[in-house]
C-alpha cells in the first residue's frame, strides 16, 4: 500500500509544480510546461554552480510561470548535452548553461555533427578568467621564478589539469609554447580535484578559474603568478596579465545561456528577458565580483559574432596542441 | 575546551525552533527519497536546493544535511525490503538485507540497519568534531597513487575472501571494469567503447542503471524463476516486543560489522573522491574479511547489514569534511551542498572554519540532532515497511518492475538507460544463473571509474615507473596489504595441496 501512495504523492508534487501561479509577465510568448535547464558539466562544477545560482535567482522572484528544471548531462566534456539540444524535440522549452567545450567538443568530435552556430543565443551572463597557481611552499612568488623552476627540472615539473582539450589545457599549451617549456601535465576530471592535489602538492601548479582555488588562496595556501585575462584582475590587482609580457593572448571560461537550435524568435525573446533582469540583479552582480568572473555583456548578433571568432580562435588552438 | 563550548553553541542553535523543525521534515522526506529505488541523496538535496534560499544560510545547511542523513537510512529500505538498493550507497545492504527479509526477518534487518546507521553517524560526527582539521590535512596528503593503492585494497578484499570460486570472481570483476570504462576518457578525452555507435554510451554506464538492472529486474526474474510464480512472501509480524527483541539481536550480532563500518566508511568518506559507495562496500569486504563466521556473509548476516549501513552514513558526514574545509567535494550529494553554500554567499575552504565558526558548528551540531531524529523516524515506520512485505509476489513482482523503470528513468530521464536496465537484468540472471558472483562486477563499476584515472594519473606522474605504489609512505603500505588479501587464496590452495600430498 506505502508504494502506491507514495507513487501518488511524487505524481501530486510534479503536478503541482506544473501548475505554479502564472507570473504576471506582459508577453506574448510563456512557456507552456517546465523548462528543461540542461547543464553542460557535472554537479559541483563552475557551470553548475551558475546554473542553480541562476535558477535560484528566477525562483525566489518568481520571473517564469513554469519552473527551471536543471540537468546535469555532462557526459562526454559535454558531448551528451550538446546533442541533446541538438536533437531537443520541443526546442522552445530547452537551454543549456555553457562552458568552452560548447566550442572544443564539437571541433574535437566531428562525428556529432553538431554546427553550434545553429544555436539560439540567449544571455551571456559573465566569463571566467584564469590564473596560474602554485602552492606557497613552493617558494616560487613571481612568474619569473616559476619559468626558472620549469626549465631547471627538465621535463619533470607537474602541473594538473581537466584534461586535453579542456579549457586549461589549452591555456597550458600555449604558454608552454611560447616559453618553451616541457611540462609534464595530469588530467583530472574537474578543477575541484585539480585545486585539492594543488594543495596537497601533489602537483606543482594549476591553471584554475579564480572560483576554484580561491578558498585556498585566502587561506594564504596558493600564490598566484599570472592571469590570463586582457587587464589586470580586480581581485588580485599585483597578479600580472600573459598580455603585459608581450604575448597577445587571453582566455576565459564562457557562462552563457544558450537556447536549443530551432527556437522560435518569440521564445528566444521571452528567455532574453528573463535571464536579461537576472542578469541585472544585485545577486547575479555580487556574484560576478564574489568569483571573479568578468562581466561581458552582449546582444544576439553581438553573440553569433563572438561564437564565431570563438570557434576559429579554437580550432587553431586545437590544431596547435593536437599538432 | 574550546570545541565543546563551540558544539553547546551549536547544538543548541540546531535545537532552535525553525532549525528543530526543518531537520525532521528534511530527515523524513530524504527517508522516503532514499527509499525510492533510484532516487538519493543526490535527487533530494538538488531538487530542494532552491527551497533554502528561503531561510538563513545556517538553516539551509542544517535542513539539506539532514536530507542527505535521512537519504543514507532510507536507501537501506528498499535494499531490504524489495532487493533493489534505494542508493547507491546501499547497494551492500542488499547482499545481506535481502536474504534475511526472504527469511522473514526483515524487520531484523531494518532494525540493524537504523541502529548501525546510527552508531556510524553518532562515531563520524564524534570524530568530525575532534580532528577536523587533522583530518583535512590526512585527506590532502592522498594524491593518485595513495587513491590507487586504496582502490587495490578494496578489489583485495573482495577476491582474497576464500569460499568463492575465485577465477569466477576475477571474471566477475574485470567485466565490471570493462564496463566502468565505456564513455569519455578522463586522461586522453577520446570516447572509448561506444557500443555500435550508440550515443547514449558517450555517457558511460551510470551506477545507478547497473544496480537497479541487476538487482531489480535481475532479481525479480530470478525469483520468478525458482519458484515458477508460487511464491506468497513470508509473512512477517511485526510487534512493538518483537521490535524490542530486535534491536537486542541486531545489537548482539551487528556490533562488529558497526564498529568497521563506522571508522572505515568515515576515512573512506573524508577523501575526496571516494564517497559513500565505496565506504560501504569496502567496509562490508573487510566486515567478512574479519569476521569469524565469513560463511553466514550474503546469505543473512546481520553484520553483514550493519557493516555498509554504518559505513555509508559515517561517510556521508566524513564527505562533508573536505567539503567544508577544502572547499572539494568527497561525494556527488556534497558538490551540490558546494553549489548551495556558494550561493548563500560562504567561501568553503580553509578559512570557513574561522570566518564562519557559528554556521560551522550549527552544522556539526545538526548532525547530532539529525542522527537522533533519523533513527526515531526510521524504527517509527520499520512497522509500515515490513507490512509491506506481506503482499503477494504476484503484486510485489509488478510493483518492483514499475519502480525499477521509473526509479531508472528519473535519475537520467533517458530511455537509453531503461534498455540497458533490461538487458543488465537479463545479463544479472545468466550471471547467476552459471553462479557467478554479481558483487564484485557491482564493485568495479563503483570502484573502476576511481581505480583507472589514479593508475594511469600515478603512472605519468612516475613516468611509468609502477614503483611509485611502493615507495610512497602511504600508498607503499596499502599495496602491500593488498597484494598479500589478493595472494592469500593461492598460498591457502598451496598449502591445502601440499597436506594432501603428505597424506
Amino acid at each position: 500500500m506505502k508504494l502506491t501512495k507514495r507513487l501518488f504523492l511524487g505524481l501530486a508534487v510534479g503536478g503541482t509544480l506544473a501548475t505554479l501561479p502564472i507570473s504576471a509577465l506582459a508577453q506574448d510568448w510563456q512557456p507552456t510546461r517546465p523548462i528543461d535547464f540542461t547543464i553542460m558539466a557535472g554537479p559541483g562544477g563552475g557551470a553548475d554552480q551558475i546554473a542553480r545560482f541562476v535558477q535560484s535567482v528566477v525562483e525566489a522572484n518568481d520571473m517564469t510561470n513554469r519552473p527551471l528544471i536543471p540537468t546535469n548531462r555532462g557526459g562526454g566534456s559535454g558531448a551528451e548535452a550538446l546533442l541533446h539540444l541538438n536533437d531537443a524535440r520541443d526546442p522552445d522549452h530547452t537551454l543549456m548553461v555553457t562552458l568552452n567545450s560548447f566550442y572544443t567538443t564539437p571541433i574535437r568530435q566531428e562525428a556529432l555533427g553538431i554546427d553550434i552556430e545553429t544555436f539560439t543565443p540567449i544571455t551571456m551572463m559573465g566569463v571566467d578568467p584564469f590564473v596560474l597557481w602554485v602552492h606557497k611552499d613552493s617558494g616560487i612568488t613571481d612568474f619569473d621564478g616559476f619559468l626558472a623552476k620549469v626549465r631547471e627540472m627538465d621535463g619533470e615539473y607537474v602541473m594538473g589539469g581537466t584534461g586535453a582539450g579542456q579549457e586549461d589545457s589549452i591555456v597550458i599549451a600555449y604558454m608552454s609554447g611560447v616559453y618553451d617549456l616541457d611540462i609534464k601535465y595530469i588530467p583530472y576530471d574537474g578543477g575541484g580535484a585539480v585545486a585539492k592535489d594543488l594543495a596537497g602538492q601533489q602537483i606543482m601548479a594549476t591553471v584554475n578559474n579564480p572560483a576554484e582555488a580561491k578558498g585556498f588562496y585566502e587561506a594564504g595556501d596558493f600564490v598566484p603568478l599570472l592571469a590570463f585575462s586582457d587587464t589586470r584582475m580586480d581581485a588580485y590587482p599585483d597578479v600580472p596579465t600573459i598580455k603585459e609580457l608581450g604575448h597577445d593572448f587571453s582566455y576565459y571560461n564562457q557562462r552563457a545561456i544558450v537556447g536549443a537550435p530551432g527556437m522560435s524568435d518569440e521564445a528566444a525573446a521571452y528567455y532574453r528577458d528573463i535571464f536579461g533582469q537576472v542578469y541585472a540583479s544585485d545577486a547575479w552582480q555580487d556574484y560576478l565580483v564574489s568569483e571573479s568572473l568578468s562581466p561581458l555583456p552582449m546582444d544576439e548578433a553581438e553573440t553569433r559574432a563572438y561564437w564565431a571568432t570563438q570557434v576559429a580562435n579554437h580550432r587553431q588552438l586545437l590544431s596547435e596542441i593536437d599538432g | 575546551m574550546e570545541v565543546f563550548s563551540s558544539l553547546a553553541d551549536g547544538i543548541l542553535l540546531a535545537l532552535m525552533p525553525i532549525n528543530l523543525m526543518l531537520i525532521l521534515i528534511g530527515v523524513t522526506v530524504g527517508l522516503f527519497i532514499g527509499a525510492m529505488p533510484g532516487l538519493g541523496s543526490v535527487n533530494g538535496v538538488a531538487i530542494l536546493l532552491p527551497i533554502t534560499f528561503l531561510v538563513p544560510p545556517s538553516s539551509a545547511i542544517i535542513f539539506l544535511a539532514a536530507i542527505y542523513y535521512g537519504a543514507m537510512y532510507g536507501g537501506a529500505i528498499s535494499s531490504v525490503t524489495l532487493g533493489i538498493p534505494g542508493a547507491s550507497t546501499a547497494v551492500a545492504t542488499t547482499f545481506d538485507g535481502r536474504p534475511l527479509a526472504l527469511q522473514g526477518r526483515a524487520s531484523l534487518a531494518l532494525v540493524t540497519a537504523a541502529l548501525a546507521s546510527f552508531v556510524g553517524g553518532t562515531v563520524a560526527t564524534v570524530l568530525f568534531t575532534l580532528f577536523a582539521p587533522l583530518l583535512a590535512t590526512m585527506a590532502l596528503s592522498f594524491g593518485p597513487p595513495e587513491i590507487f593503492a586504496l582502490m587495490l585494497l578494496a578489489f583485495a578484499t573482495f577476491v582474497g575472501l576464500g569460499g568463492d570460486d575465485i577465477p569466477k570472481t576475477i571474471f566477475s570483476i574485470c567485466f565490471g571494469l570493462v564496463l566502468a570504462t565505456v564513455g569519455f576518457d578522463t586522461i586522453s578525452g577520446e570516447p572509448r567503447l561506444v557500443l555500435f555507435d550508440i550515443q547514449g554510451f558517450l555517457r558511460g554506464i551510470g551506477f545507478i542503471v547497473l544496480a537497479i538492472g541487476v538487482y531489480g529486474i535481475g532479481e525479480m526474474i530470478w525469483t520468478i524463476e525458482q519458484t515458477r510464480g508460487e511464491v506468497t512472501t513470508t509473512n512477517p509480524k511485526m510487534t512493538a516486543k518483537g521490535m524490542m527483541a530486535d534491536s537486542k539481536e541486531a545489537t548482539k550480532k551487528g556490533w562488529k560489522g558497526t564498529l568497521i563500518g563506522s571508522f572505515l566508511g568515515f576515512f573512506v568518506g573524508v577523501l575526496p573522491a571516494a564517497g559513500a559507495t565505496p565506504g560501504s562496500l569496502m567496509s562490508y569486504g573487510v566486515a567478512k574479511m574479519l569476521s569469524r563466521t565469513p560463511e553466514e556473509y550474503g546469505k543473512g548476516s546481520p553484520d553483514g547489514v550493519a557493516a555498509p549501513e554504518a559505513a555509508n552514513n559515517s561517510a556521508s558526514t566524513g564527505s562533508m569534511l573536505p567539503m567544508l574545509t577544502l572547499g572539494i567535494p568527497g561525494s556527488p550529494t556534497t558538490a551540490i551542498l558546494l553549489g548551495g553554500m556558494v550561493i548563500w554567499g560562504l567561501t568553503p575552504g580553509p578559512r570557513l572554519f574561522l570566518d564562519q565558526s557559528e554556521f560551522v558548528w550549527g552544522l556539526i551540531g545538526s548532525f547530532y540532532i539529525s542522527n537522533l531524529a533519523a533513527v526515531l523516524i526510521n524504527l517509527a515506520f520499520i512497522p509500515l515497511f515490513v507490512w509491506m512485505l506481506r503482499m503477494p509476489f504476484t503484486i510485489l513482482a509488478p510493483l518492483i518492475f514499475v519502480l525499477s523503470i521509473v526509479g531508472g528513468f528519473a535519475a537520467s530521464r533517458s530511455m537509453h538507460d531503461l534498455w540497458l536496465i533490461v538487458i543488465f537484468g537479463l545479463g544479472a540472471f545468466f550471471m547467476r544463473k552459471f553462479d557467478y558472483p554479481l558483487a564484485p562486477a557491482v564493485l568495479a563499476i563503483v570502484l573502476g571509474p576511481i581505480a583507472e584515472p589514479t593508475l594511469r594519473q600515478s603512472l605519468l606522474l612516475s613516468s611509468g615507473d609502477p614503483m611509485i605504489f611502493l615507495n610512497r609512505p602511504i600508498a607503499g603500505p596499502i599495496t602491500v596489504i593488498a597484494i598479500f588479501l589478493i595472494l592469500l587464496p593461492a598460498f591457502k590452495l598451496l598449502r591445502r595441496k601440499k597436506r594432501v600430498a603428505a597424506n
